[in-house]
């Protein structure tokens, strides 16, 4: 099934891979740019992917750096156990957050990183979206001096009695944020030595609204049958674009160019191609699966090989809407009353993020038809209570009240002494032995 | 072919049964693992084939499960333990709809359909806590046999209460309750408890639902079986050949793929064609 109007542009086969190789090149490049500005002394303004409100940042052009992900680059590239281990010998408890202690002990080692050097903060900006975060830039204060500026989102975690846009609510709130993001911009002005520049922050906001539109239409694009993209992993690079670059004249003609790819691979019925000695191949797709929490970081690749054994693809993840502050919901800002829209999409983006991670029952609700999820994987870490906190009812609702099969694998986005492949393989197994016996009955 | 095979090769013991086309039980054999996880497999085979003198031309098809499932180097398919204990256990106790399987390192409560077949599953996390590593490290620091310990825990007029959830700690605690004038029995009473307590949460994460058949070594275990009744308040289902229930299921996938072979031509299940 093809999801409607997959365009009819006159892209080719080159645009195939092509969103996959951008991203990993913007990516290295947008590093390249911050060990630039570390080697020549200058700091970034540390952001976190629930509510960076970057278009600020970006208005003042100041270089954006966002810990979490230099954290999980750490364990991707399979060096995240020497960041740990600094700092548990440094003091820290190995209950604490393993993004938290890869940053205490990139900043011991003077930012060094393996995919460069990252500055020191020159300011952080962060929200309530998870309460690490205050803890964790109350560490750069205290090493570095640093302004925080820490932006209360006002909601609540029941997402029935939320305040709605138009409601006299959801204008004090809207008011509330506003206020905050007044202050933010007084910090920038101090810490940039530059004034506020109201039609270079309007300008940054178009592009913000392009890349959440078309960021927006990838995520539906995946409906399709073949699903045309891993959301797990290849939605890992588009959601690292969709932070770095937000609201860059980059980030928009990426997300379109995605948008293109994506399309022509709908209408070509080109699903996930798997390199292989033989070239790309298409990689089988029997199950539909939907990823609710982080990926596994430190065996990323052999994480999803455990699902594509049995033909597994995930074709939703959670991980795209709170790993990128809700920004894929394809919410736009109103050009005409910048400031205002910005706090007020920003206080509905946020509460998104925070409602994917909370309520992933009531999302898994709204998408499991749309995107025919066959079964639903559920990944508490050890490192993050906020997004594994609740798990466990969220899949008791899942299996009892949407029928669909479920799987629980506990592990860690960081730390590979908690994680135990051998455990987590014979889980799946088991998972998939019960996906193919049950549709066999079905069958029948 | 008359026979077909299943061998079950965990972290502490290797299993291997022998059915007939009437899945009755013909031949079984239960060793030690060890180092040699493939060796282990061979001889748990070899020996339960010689229970009964069957030659093993006449076995049509074996399948290997457990952690060393991928080891069983002359096994025709691997199927997990989770999937062979629930097909066991309903083979055993038709009326089984959960079954609580305790073995070396994981416990694992499973939700089953009336065909054996997985509906849902959940284990121990990566810690061996609740298991019967546990009740190892307790024997271990009491220097009683293991095959000892549910029959003393019995005994207990005063059970203590283990708070360590660590297997590794276990044994510190047991040797500090030791000096603090604790009897063994209650000492061990209270470790069957903790264990128990455990698996009681795995169970409720499943959803629990009459019958509910226990299996795997632990099985074997009286205190841990009082235990279980205890905290669930209901009688379990306990067969003698608890500890082969994963190599029972494993036969018995062996035997559908046999049928399977005999009825349609083809050697290999539906679910082999699928994975």
């Amino acid at each position: 099934m093809a999801p409607e109007g997959a365009g009819s542009s006159a892209a080719g086969p080159e645009v195939v891979g092509r969103g996959i190789e951008s991203g990993a090149r913007m990516f290295r490049e947008w590093f390249d740019e911050l060990t630039r500005v570390a080697n020549a002394g200058g700091g970034a303004a540390y952001v976190f992917v629930i509510g960076s409100f970057n278009e600020i940042l970006q208005s003042f052009d100041m270089p954006v750096t966002f810990p979490e992900m230099n954290s999980l680059q750490t364990a991707i590239r399979r060096v995240s156990s020497d960041y740990l281990t600094m700092a548990e010998d440094y003091g820290y408890s190995s209950d604490v957050c393993g993004y938290v202690k890869a940053d205490l002990a990139l900043q011991l080692k003077g930012g060094a990183h393996p995919m460069g050097r990252v500055p020191k903060p020159s300011m952080a900006v962060l929200t309530n979206g998870c309460n690490t975060y205050i803890k964790w830039a109350e560490i750069w204060e205290r090493l570095y001096g640093i302004p925080v500026v820490t932006i209360d989102i006002p909601g609540t975690r029941s997402p029935a009695s939320k305040s709605q846009p138009g409601s006299e609510d959801f204008a004090f709130e809207q008011r509330y944020v506003l206020g905050q993001i007044k202050e933010l911009i007084a910090v920038c002005e101090y810490v940039t030595k530059k004034k506020f520049d109201i039609d270079k922050f309007r300008e940054v906001l178009s592009y913000a609204n392009e890349m959440s539109l078309s960021w927006q239409r990838v995520v539906e694009l995946n409906q399709n049958r073949p699903a045309v993209y891993n959301a797990m992993t290849d939605g890992t690079v588009f959601l690292g674009v969709a932070n770095a670059f937000r609201g860059t004249k980059e980030g928009a003609v990426y997300f379109a160019d995605l948008v293109e790819e994506m399309e022509y691979r709908v209408r070509h019925g080109i699903g996930v191609l798997r390199k292989t000695e033989n070239g790309m191949v298409p990689v089988d797709q029997k199950f539909r699966l939907s990823l609710v929490g982080t990926p596994c970081y430190p065996i990323f690749r052999r994480f999803d090989d455990m699902f594509a054994k049995f033909g597994g693809i995930f074709v939703y993840s959670s991980y795209m809407s709170f790993g990128s502050g809700g920004t894929c919901a394809g919410y736009t800002y109103d050009l005409d009353r910048p400031l205002e829209s910005f706090a007020a999409t920003q206080l509905l983006m946020s509460r998104d993020a925070m409602d994917s991670m909370f309520h992933q029952a009531l999302v898994l609700e709204q998408t499991a038809g749309k995107f025919a999820i066959d079964g639903v994987i559920f990944h508490p870490i050890k490192s993050c209570r906020t997004v594994s906190t609740g798990m466990a009812d969220q899949r008791r609702y899942v299996t009892e009240r949407l029928g669909l099969p479920t799987l629980i694998l506990e592990s860690d986005f960081m730390d590979p002494q908690v994680i135990s492949e051998a455990q987590m393989k014979n889980r799946v197994d088991a998972f998939f032995e019960g996906l193919i016996s049950r549709r066999h009955q079905s069958a029948a | 072919m008359k026979y077909a095979g299943g061998v079950d090769v965990g972290s502490t013991q290797t299993k291997a049964v022998i059915i007939d086309k009437k899945k009755k039980i013909v031949g079984r054999c239960l060793i030690d693992t060890g180092g040699d996880v493939t060796r282990a497999a061979e001889n748990a085979f070899s020996q339960a084939l010689m229970d009964e003198g069957i030659d093993r031309s006449e076995v049509g098809y074996v399948v290997g499960t457990g952690y060393g499932r991928y080891k069983v180097t002359f096994g025709d398919r691997q199927v997990t333990e989770i999937s062979c204990h629930g097909r066991g256990a309903a083979h055993m106790f038709p009326g089984t709809r959960t079954v609580l399987d305790m073995g070396g390192q994981d416990t694992k409560a499973i939700k089953v359909l009336p065909s054996g077949e997985i509906q849902d599953f959940c284990m121990n996390d990566k810690c061996a806590a609740g298991t019967g590593r546990f009740l190892g490290a307790a024997a271990k620091a009491l220097d009683i046999p293991l095959s000892e310990l549910g029959e003393i825990a019995l005994k207990s007029g005063k059970p203590v209460r283990i708070s360590t959830t660590c297997t590794v700690f276990a044994e510190a605690e047991v040797l500090s309750w030791l000096g603090k004038g604790k009897k063994v029995e209650d000492i061990l009473w209270g470790v069957h408890q903790s264990i128990a307590a455990r698996s009681f949460g795995l169970l409720v994460r499943v959803g629990i639902n009459d019958e509910i058949t226990f299996t795997g070594g632990v099985a074997k275990n009286v205190g841990m079986i009082k235990a279980m009744e205890d905290k669930l308040r209901r009688k379990l289902n306990v067969s003698d050949d608890s500890h082969f229930m994963g190599a029972l299921g494993a036969a018995l996938f062996a035997l559908d793929s046999i049928i399977s072979e005999e009825t349609s031509g083809r050697v290999t299940g539906k679910e082999r064609e699928i994975a």
